[in-house]
């Protein structure tokens, strides 16, 4: 083992393992970070049953992973995980902790931030240690298309949640051995004053946004509902999937599982259409990783424009119903 | 009796301002504070417990002078009492000092609470954490994400949608719940209740000194994330620039890239060429 004991942790959040890849991108990003503090890369795996994802952590890089493992941790618990991981920090005192800001984790990073007395910054798009060796959290900037770097310059752990599709995972290694420290559950362990009476799966139907080769996002420059309703058709016709601006959604066009961007889904197409989006920070913060981008907007000087690899300028309602006019002709298997 | 907090926030109506469709302008005029709408669940969330059990709601906001506004509102909803927490020692405050400073404030004049009530985000950071950060401050059961509630004697039913799960849940109060804009939609005030509300408002103002805090342990000074810089992102493509009728358009993007198109969403776009013509 090294001398150096600095370590960065990624909460390991494998809930709905199969789509939730956040931890293992986490993972991945640690792993660029802790080489320029020399840091160890840590795993926390709480649960019953969890050795799959023990291994599957280290094979995506965890030279550690920390496990408490026991049947009373069978279900994700706020209270009760977030008490444990407290107590982990205090015991081997992590330079950083990272949380994939899954609905769980958006909750569980800010009680343990707050147990532990340290910062914590959410929906980060970036990530980066500065010459001062500290965590540089980059996220939009309340108001104004603008980015900020946030640091935690005193209390410790750093802490900062990541949306998931932000950073990129990296491939499986089975060959790759890590550390596992096992830790029994201790046996002062509070009750829990939450109860889970019953839980049951939220089946959400089709595609998700967050794997779909292609998304039609709408913005308000689609003009109203009906219209907006348009793209769904469009969308269909080229195996996609229905992204919105919050506006679009506020307004209760579409609902808020469409919502891209820092507040909403990070998405990766192959092909992003971008109709009627005047591109603010906080929604391109969600497609930063768009193959080839389309964008149409009748003012030429939208940001949205400027990010396009073709910028279409044109009435966004009247050029869809034409891509759908000529789609439709093309497709005629 | 049932007492009942309510935590709002004043926010901007900027990003999601209504929006000119001749001029293709924001309209800035309306750029006004208002609560912000997850809040707004809250608060009604906390009209239909007073409504069904009866009790009392005490409603704290925290931010400048003009933060008044939304307790003048959420009177006109119906609740009973508001509280500014509003000095120049708070700006700033990061999460973490905010929940730390609503709290105290709770404590001195609210301290026999039964259930606080917060929206789980607000439309102007998105965090998200002031709430689950309450919880810790009050040391209270809580659950954030909430879009239903159910009060049985002291204990508290929940449902959420948490991920891929629909999740019940149960506490016993006193406790904190984060509402969703699922249900709760809010009820409509009448400009006259609005003018009432204005007139006739129990409206208490709270600065640092009424909590026996100091600037160490308040706003941007006690916060232990610091903004060290802001800057403009720059993220402009070399890109081709395509004018025109729609019809015109279309026609140009498919002979340009029916390959690149047609090779994501996996179909030929070409063209059939029509023999028997
Ligand atoms: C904390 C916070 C978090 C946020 N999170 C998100 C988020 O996750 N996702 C998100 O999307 N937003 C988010 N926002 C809101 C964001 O700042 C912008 O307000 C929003 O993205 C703008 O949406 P829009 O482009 O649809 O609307 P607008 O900015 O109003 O742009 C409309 C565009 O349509 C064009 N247009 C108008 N008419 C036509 C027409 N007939 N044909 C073609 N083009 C037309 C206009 O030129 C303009 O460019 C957030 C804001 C805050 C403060």
């Amino acid at each position: 083992m090294s001398e150096n004991n600095r370590s960065i942790w990624v909460f390991g959040d494998y809930r709905n393992y199969f789509q939730n890849r956040v931890t293992l991108q986490l993972l991945s990003r640690a792993i660029e970070l802790a080489d320029k503090i020399s840091a160890s890369v840590c795993a926390v795996v709480m649960g019953h049953d969890v050795d799959e994802y023990v291994g599957e952590y280290i094979a995506h890089g965890a030279q550690k992973v920390y496990v408490i493992e026991h049947p009373q941790l069978k279900n994700y618990s706020i209270e009760t995980y977030s008490y444990l991981m407290e107590r982990l920090a205090r015991i081997y005192k992590p330079e950083i902790i990272f949380v994939g800001a899954t609905m769980f984790g958006r909750e569980f990073a800010p009680r343990v931030a707050k147990k532990l007395g340290t910062g914590l910054t959410a929906d980060c798009i970036g990530l980066d240690i500065n010459e001062d060796g500290l965590l540089v959290q980059i996220a939009p900037s309340f108001g104004g298309n603008l980015l900020a770097e946030i640091i935690t310059p005193e209390s410790r752990p750093q802490m900062a949640t990541v949306r998931p599709g932000t950073f990129q995972e990296i491939p499986h290694d089975y060959n790759a051995v890590g550390e596992v420290i096992r830790i029994p559950l201790p046996e002062d362990l509070p009750e829990d004053r939450v109860r889970l009476i019953s839980t049951e799966r939220w089946r959400k139907k089709g595609q998700r946004i967050e794997d779909a080769r292609v998304v039609v996002c709408g913005g308000r420059g689609m003009g109203s509902k009906k219209k907006y309703k348009k793209l769904f058709e469009l969308s269909q016709l080229l195996g996609g999937i229905i992204g919105a601006t919050r506006p679009v959604v506020y307004a209760k066009w579409v609902d808020e599982e469409s919502l891209v961007g820092q507040a909403g889904k990070h998405i990766r197409p192959k092909v992003l259409f971008s109709f009627g989006i005047s591109g603010a920070i906080q929604h391109t913060a969600g497609i930063g990783d768009a193959g080839f981008i389309i964008a149409i907007n009748k003012n030429i000087n939208a940001t949205m424009m400027k990010m396009a690899d073709v910028a279409i300028v044109a009435d966004a309602n009247q050029f869809c119903t034409a891509l759908t006019r000529e789609l439709k002709k093309r497709i005629r298997s | 009796m049932l007492k009942l907090v309510v935590c709002i926030k004043q926010v901007p109506l900027v990003s999601e301002l209504p929006w000119d469709s001749r001029t293709g302008t924001l309209r800035r005029e309306l750029a006004e504070g208002m609560i912000n709408p997850a809040c707004k669940h809250a608060l009604e969330a906390a009209l239909q417990l007073k409504q069904k059990h009866g009790g009392e709601i005490a409603v704290f906001t925290m931010g400048p002078p003009m933060a008044e506004e939304v307790l003048h509102e959420a009177q006109a909803m119906g609740t009973d009492r508001g509280i500014l927490l509003t000095d120049r020692l708070m700006a700033g405050a990061d999460t973490s000092i905010t929940a730390f400073t609503l709290a105290k404030a709770i404590l001195k004049e609210c301290p026999d609470f039964d259930l606080v009530l917060c929206g789980c985000y607000t439309s102007d950071s998105e965090t998200a954490q002031v709430g689950p950060q309450l919880v810790e401050e009050l040391d209270v059961p809580g659950a954030a994400n909430v879009h239903h509630i159910e009060l049985i004697g002291k204990t508290l039913r929940m449902k959420r949608i948490s991920d891929n799960f629909i999740e019940t849940l149960e506490m016993e109060l006193p406790g904190l719940v984060t509402i969703t804009t699922q249900e709760f939609q809010p009820r409509y005030v009448p400009l006259k209740g609005l003018q009432d509300a204005f007139e006739g408002s129990d409206i208490t103002r709270i600065g640092a000194d009424d909590l026996g805090l100091d600037m160490g342990k308040l706003g941007t000074t006690a916060s232990p994330t610091k903004i060290l810089n802001v800057y403009s992102p720059t993220a402009k493509k070399k890109n081709i620039v395509l004018k025109g009728s729609a019809k015109k358009v279309v026609e140009e993007l498919f002979d340009r890239f029916e390959d690149k198109i047609g090779g994501a969403i996996r179909k030929d776009l070409k063209v059939e060429k029509k023999y028997n013509e």
